[in-house]
């Protein structure tokens, strides 16, 4: 029993770290006071071309880096038209959704059926060979370690450095942070780009260590429950991970439930996640003075400087 | 089959030649209408393959084309009628969800022939056709029964549909030829082709201890997860060793080609009339990848029953089979019949660990 | 040196301009993208835009994709003037469809001619219903309807296939999951004989129209279109926010459940496990390429079935893949919410002292 508990909670980490990433940056965004609907399909783009990249030259890291920057490059659309363009952020959002699906879809025909070498676990010795928590903690591929630091590294950030501090306060109140002399639209792109940069890891993870495959729309609603797991964790990095791992750790239950034999009909265990994170949002949704405590008063409006 | 299928196109070929000379033939066109992409290295990728065959041995009379990614439904109507006014006059309609599509636009041309994959309902121009899986998947259970250490399969199922149940069942009594305590796990991940889903599954069944992977789904995903683990794995419709060369120990392969030549040579002879055809081994239409990362005696065993269903000496399905409520479904000696319970099938047989939706 | 300036009003010049931009620009990086592949651009663009126009059975196949597109588009339209972001039009579709399709599966001999308008309207019943729930929460729980309606999509598309595979399968069919086959009178009629076009398309044609008399001359028309534009001051005329979200969400449900209830009596005749490609997401471009204006996604839902069809024809006649109708929606939008901004602001020039030139 312990071995299949250790053995689900290792699969459940896999299972959390393309969220754990892409909600990473999408808290930096809306931090910001940006609202980026795009996730999905920045998720897409960055694991289309990060196997491009890989498939191309062989190189798997390269292939991680080449999925982050195409989720930056995606993302700096995004910026342009509502940043600077001022459109409405969440239409543009979801126009990103769409164009990253077809985009990857497009560029991906080429590499249905293919397959890289993927990023294996790296094998620590004698920490990773001690019992129980070897593997839970030394055990896992170096991904959901990258995915953990950065979610830490954005926590220290956002509390404790200069930068993240007037980013907050662009997020709370634009017009006061432009009225001090902090470059508002420079910071917001800045927070936009690092949002596409980890969407970009997010999808790349799914298609270079998660499986090492190319397919149509892999991220199956990843990126929407990434959005769902910064309101979740109320805009703190804590709880993003937290929020992760159960989210990851449902759809990976529904599973093992079925793998067991519980009778459970499989259409309803596999309806689960969802249904989760609708309640979740609800007990969450209802503190409301908590809510605004933390969520950035002007998220989803554009800034304009002479308003 | 393929040597009277070489002879025929030869003939054809030649004879075609001859007319060629005081008659221009206009090309016969085929048209093919995929779910998902040739590339899925699975089930569309098969079909792929047999239009290619049609391409190689009838390029000189025949151009093929074909439409990718059609969703089942009012789309696919559109689709196939599409085939149908541009002058195709054979058309494969690759999904058990075109049924009604096909046999809507069938009406409406009565002259072109249809041929629908996997289904049940068939007109004067539309014919089905199906393969009997069910033959490789009693292979991979003995075989599984065999490797298998902890004794526990994993199955990752897509949809509870005949075909899926007919194969877990086939798999299941092949395992229990060699062992009767064979315990095999099903998960229904309810999608026909979606890798990190898939992975997920196996993950989720090797976790639970099943030391042997086998699909009824179209990506390499779950072969792959498995050989992550060195766990051993079958391939699902194409040979897929090149995904996983320690741990794929054989795979069913699909042969659509000698049937999609053979229909297109009837096509040109004028020789077409509807039927229902559901080929196995024997005619080649079922065949198994070569078997590796097994000791050779498995191996040899393997192939000694491949061989036996190959020639009709031994059917998956012989009785004496017990349904999971412990009632005789198939009395000893006998065969289950392919009508109506093996086309039908919707139980398990005893000792699967899951159950079906009503 | 130039610079942005709010106008007063909205420019209803641009207003109708920008989706002319829009769709000549994707035009022209279509022509770009089919040469990056080495394909011909004029011949495929002709494939793509114009052939399906150009024959009977073309047009009517564009009214019958576009039936359902326009029908969602116009109760998206509606709902995101108010400012509510019905994203899970497409689990409406299926809820509509599923009550709707309730009768015709248990009463699948009848006879009676009140059995398609009963479905109808259970259609829309069923599609409100789904939407209640993002409702109900964001006015009560203040939980964001973005994620409720897109979560509650995949609920939707589980149920069905629940249904379609157990309690609602064919027994005759062999076990595949599916439902009976719809009885003649649980069927739209078709309006011309050998082609798809029916009574449902119809419906959908006359379904802007009628939004459009609602938006421009009635009370409540008007007063979705103030609280779209100016929340504050809808809120001082005693326009309760709570009740326009109601009245938004409820009537994209009823729509789309409509739409769905609609596609299954008509073009698929059943239920089975995929009934939708898609329509409500796609609906989302429609909404906002018709401008927000219901005549205006009449327009839009027509010029996007056109590139369904045409991109059909395009995978046949010139080997062009799928992936490529994709890309084009997604890139109208992106050119059309770029063009957004001439609406609200106008370039002006700006001399070197800051005066106006």
């Amino acid at each position: 029993m312990t071995e299949l508990i250790i053995a689900s909670i290792m699969t459940m980490m896999t299972a959390a770290t393309p969220l754990v990433f892409a909600a990473t940056g999408e808290l930096v965004c809306e931090k910001s006071g940006v609202l980026n609907l795009g996730v999905e399909g920045m998720m897409l783009i960055g694991a289309v071309f990060g196997f491009a990249a890989t498939a191309i030259t062989g190189n798997a890291v390269l292939g991680l880096a080449a999925g982050g920057a195409c989720g930056l490059a995606a993302a700096l659309i995004f910026a342009v038209l509502t940043l600077t363009l001022l459109s409405n952020q969440v239409a543009t959002g979801l126009a990103l959704t769409i164009f990253g699906t077809g985009l990857s879809a497009l560029v991906g025909l080429d590499y249905v059926g293919d397959t890289i070498d993927q990023i294996r676990r790296v094998h620590i010795p004698v920490l990773g060979d001690l019992p129980v928590v070897g593997r839970l903690l030394f055990g896992h591929d170096p991904l959901v370690y990258l995915g953990i630091a950065m979610l830490a590294l954005t926590g220290w950030f956002l509390a404790r450095t200069r930068w993240g501090m007037i980013l907050r306060a662009v997020g709370d109140s634009d017009i006061s942070a432009h009225a001090i002399g902090y470059p508002v639209i420079a910071i917001r792109y800045g927070a936009v780009a690092f949002g596409g940069a980890m969407a970009g890891l997010g999808g790349a993870y799914l298609s270079l260590v998660y499986t090492p495959l190319w397919a149509e729309n892999m991220t199956a609603g990843r990126g929407w429950i990434a959005l769902a797991l910064v309101v979740f964790a109320n805009w703190r990095p804590g709880r993003v991970l937290l929020g992760a791992v159960l989210f990851g750790g449902i759809t990976i239950l529904q599973l093992n439930a079925q793998a067991a034999g519980l009778g459970i009909p499989a259409a309803f265990m596999s309806m689960l996640p969802y249904i989760a994170t609708i309640v979740v949002l609800v007990f969450i949704s209802r503190d409301a003075i908590r809510i605004r405590l933390n969520a950035p008063a002007c998220l989803g409006r554009p800034f304009r400087a002479d308003r | 089959m393929r040597k009277t299928i070489r002879l025929a196109a030869l003939a054809l070929a030649s004879a075609m030649t001859l007319a060629a000379g005081t008659v221009s033939a206009d090309k016969l066109k085929v048209g093919f209408i995929y779910i998902g992409p040739p590339g899925d290295h699975g089930w569309t990728y098969a079909h792929d393959q047999g239009r290619l065959m049609i391409d190689n041995m009838l390029g000189d009379h025949v151009e093929t084309t074909f439409v990718e990614g059609v969703p089942e439904g009012p789309d696919a109507e559109r689709a196939i009628a599409k085939l149908a006014e541009t002058g195709h006059k054979l058309i494969f309609t690759t999904s058990f969800g075109y049924m009604e599509p096909t046999l809507k636009v069938a009406k409406r041309f009565p002259d072109v022939k249809f041929e629908h994959a996997t289904g049940y309902k068939q007109a004067d121009n539309v014919a089905t056709y199906s393969a009997r899986f069910y033959e490789g998947r009693y292979v991979q259970g003995q075989i599984a029964a065999k490797i298998s250490k902890s004794g526990i399969i994993g199955y990752i199922a897509s949809f509870p549909i005949p075909e899926v149940v007919r194969g877990i069942n086939a798999f299941m009594l092949g395992a229990q030829s060699i062992n009767p305590d064979m315990k095999v796990k099903v998960v229904w991940v309810y999608t026909w082709f979606d890798p990190p889903k898939e992975a997920d599954a196996a993950k989720v069944l090797m976790d639970q201890g099943a030391d042997i992977i086998t699909q009824h789904t179209d990506s390499t995903a779950a072969l792959q997860a498995a050989a992550e683990r060195g766990i051993y794995a079958f391939g699902q419709a194409s040979d897929m060793i090149q995904f996983a060369q320690d741990t794929q120990l054989t795979a069913i392969l699909d042969n659509w080609g000698p049937y999609y030549v053979k229909r297109t040579v009837d096509v040109l002879m004028g020789a077409w009339s509807s039927g229902d055809t559901w080929h196995g081994m024997g005619p080649g239409m079922v065949g198994m990848a070569p078997y590796t990362n097994m000791p050779s005696d498995i191996a040899m065993m393997a192939r000694a029953t491949a061989e036996s269903i190959r020639t009709g000496a031994f059917h998956p399905f012989t009785g004496p089979i017990y349904n999971q409520a412990g009632e005789l479904v198939v009395k000893a000696g006998e065969v289950a019949a392919d009508f109506p319970m093996l086309a039908t099938m919707n139980f398990y047989v005893q000792g699967v660990d899951d159950k079906l939706p009503e | 040196m130039l610079r942005l300036e709010a106008r007063a009003t909205q420019s209803a010049a641009a207003a109708w301009l920008s989706p002319l931009f829009a769709i000549t620009l994707t035009i022209l990086t279509g022509a770009i993208i089919f040469v990056l592949m080495g394909k011909a651009p004029g011949p495929a663009l002709y494939i793509y835009f114009i052939e399906p126009l150009t024959s009977g059975s073309g047009l009517s196949e564009v009214a019958v994709k576009a039936g359902p597109l326009v029908l969602i588009g116009v109760g998206l339209s509606l709902g995101f003037r108010a400012g509510v972001w019905n994203i899970g039009a497409e689990g409406q579709y299926i809820a509509g469809a599923l009550l709707g399709s309730a009768l015709p599966v248990y009463f699948y001999q009848s006879t009676s001619p009140l059995l398609l308008p009963a479905m109808l309207i259970l259609g829309m019943l069923g599609g409100m219903a789904w939407a209640s729930v993002p409702a109900l929460l964001k006015t009560r729980f203040n939980v964001n309807e973005i994620l409720v309606s897109l979560m509650l999509v995949y609920v939707a598309e589980l149920l069905l296939v629940h249904l379609v595979q157990g309690p609602w399968r064919n027994p005759q069919g062999w076990g595949f999951p599916g439902t009976r086959l719809f009885p003649d009178a649980a069927l739209l009629p078709v309006l011309v004989r050998g082609q798809r076009v029916h009574l449902g398309t119809l419906i959908a044609l006359l379904v802007p129209l009628l939004a459009w008399f609602v938006l421009a001359r009635s009370r409540f028309g008007f007063r979705i279109r103030v609280f779209g534009s100016a929340p504050a001051a809808a809120c001082h005329a005693g326009i309760r926010p709570t009740r326009m979200i109601w009245s938004a969400l409820l009537i994209g449900g009823a729509l789309a459940g409509l739409a769905g209830v609609i596609e299954a009596a008509s073009t698929i005749g059943q239920l089975m496990p995929k009934i939708s490609p898609g329509y409500g997401f796609t609906a989302i471009i429609v909404a906002f390429l018709g401008r927000l204006h219901p005549l205006g996604v009449l327009l839009a839902g027509i010029a996007i079935a056109v590139t369904y069809i045409g991109g059909e024809g395009a995978q046949i006649s010139a080997g062009l893949p799928k992936a490529v109708t994709g890309l084009f929606q997604g890139i109208i939008l992106f050119y059309l919410l770029a063009f957004d901004l001439l609406t609200r602001y106008r370039l002006v020039v700006i001399g070197r002292q800051g005066s106006r030139a």
